[in-house]
């Protein structure tokens, strides 16, 4: 299981934190990366996978105000509304493809 | 340049260089809503092992992230233990073993869990396949025959050979032609009289990221809609000529009634973007070449054991459970 978890972060500094997730790569983190930069009270987000052959995948925050938690949370909830809405469109539109295919056979 | 200023962001493929008309999608702020709007869904074509599917309005590194996901994150089952009892061909075990690894089987990865160590005998997380095969001479019939059929009995092993044997109560939720091999005409290996292979094969479920036999795909990609524009009338030997650039079907011929021939563009949808038609100086200034930023062409191509739409509608599924397990792990801490 994937577990985020804070490295070498100094407690007291809320703004700014760099996140450890284990076994994820490039697939998570590009997009997170995306989501997260484009919020307006991000200042820097950025990731790394340190190395190629460690499932590590390094996650940096650095927020104007707030906390870089509450960045990471949302990023990760507009990711999930995301796929949601995604599945959704795609199912409603393979249904009408499909109906409207075999409407398309029978002619 | 007028035609090209309307409100699609587009790539402009220059002779030598590639500009945008507006700044770039890459620097829009990324909003649910706005999202929500933009998104529209197309389906194109959709047979059992090939999807393609426009994706519009989204940002690339989404469906960059799609791409990833249907590659190496979407799991299947594919054989991952050989145990060799017996193996007299003149195929090594080794190859043996990678070579039927990669065939692909019809089981629903969905139906199964994925094996943990030590989890014993379970019904659950495999499927058990058999491989007894033994080549022998053919007596006496055909004995002027020189071919290879007449000869020998079981001279070539395929994937038609390999036998499942129902573990637990799997007999019971499956049957034989869900789980085996997708085709039955794989060829695994060549035996000669006194040849013998007698294999039991363990078949796991695993992803992508592991070995690339667990890939439901066979390819997973996705490219910008090109747009063609003609910018001016390109009539005779010209306009076959322009045709030739193109990809066949992206420019057509138009016959007009007073006689002259002028290319028209058809559909450019499929074209493969290639510069040629600027090595002509005559028809460099008569065609715009673009692609639309936010309009994504998604092929699909799976390997037969999902419908290809299922292994997209997974991968999205797959990021969602990653972000949610995520989330939970945040809100422990």
């Amino acid at each position: 299981m994937p577990i985020a978890q804070l490295a070498g972060n100094d407690p007291s500094e809320e703004k700014s934190k760099t996140f450890v997730f284990h076994d994820e790569g490039h697939t998570l983190g590009n997009v997170l990366r995306c989501v997260i930069s484009s919020y307006n009270d991000v200042e820097f987000c950025g990731y790394t996978v340190p190395h190629p052959a460690e499932s590590k995948m390094h996650f940096r925050i650095q927020m104007y105000e707030g906390r870089a938690i509450d960045a990471l949370k949302r990023g990760l909830t507009d990711l999930v509304k995301m796929c949601d809405h995604t599945i959704e469109k795609f199912n409603e539109e393979l249904i009408s493809f499909k109906t409207e295919n075999q409407l398309n056979t029978e002619n | 340049m007028a035609s090209i200023n309307d409100d699609k962001p587009r790539v402009i493929l220059n002779e030598f260089k590639t500009t945008q008309n507006i700044p770039s999608v890459l620097d829009q702020t990324f909003h649910i809503k706005t999202f929500k709007k933009n998104l529209r869904v197309v389906i194109v074509r959709l047979d059992n092992l090939e999807l393609e599917f426009d994706l519009i309005g989204i940002h690339p590194f989404i469906a960059n992230t799609f791409r990833r996901l249907m590659l190496s994150d979407v799991p299947s089952m594919a054989i991952e233990k050989v145990h060799i009892y017996n193996n007299t061909s003149i195929i090594q075990d080794e190859v043996l073993a990678h070579r039927l690894g990669l065939i692909p089987l019809k089981a629903d990865p969905r139906l199964f869990n994925f094996k943990v160590a030590d989890s014993g005998e379970n019904d659950q997380d495999n499927l058990e396949f058999e491989l007894k095969i033994k080549c022998t001479r053919i007596k006496d019939e055909n004995k002027d025959s020189s071919r290879i059929d007449d000869i020998y009995k079981n001279h070539s092993v395929y994937s038609k050979h390999i036998k499942w044997i129902p573990n637990g109560n799997q007999a019971e939720t499956f049957k034989e032609e869900d789980v085996g091999p997708v085709h039955d005409d794989i060829l695994i290996a060549k035996l000669r009289p006194g040849h013998e292979l007698d294999l039991k094969l363990i078949a796991v479920k695993s992803i992508g990221r592991d070995h690339a036999k667990f890939s439901p795909v066979a390819t997973a990609f996705y490219r910008l809609l090109p747009d063609i524009k003609l910018t001016r009338e390109v009539e005779g030997e010209a306009a076959e000529r322009l045709q030739k650039c193109f990809s066949p079907g992206v420019i057509g011929l138009r016959h007009l009634k007073d006689g002259r021939t002028v290319a028209v563009v058809n559909n450019s949808r499929y074209d493969s973007t290639s510069r040629n038609v600027y090595r002509y100086d005559d028809l460099k200034d008569a065609v715009i070449m673009t692609k639309i930023q936010d309009h994504f062409i998604f092929s699909v191509e799976s390997v037969g054991s999902m419908a290809p739409d299922v292994i997209f509608t997974e991968a999205v599924k797959m990021l969602k459970e990653k972000c949610m397990s995520l989330l939970d792990e945040l809100e422990q801490s």
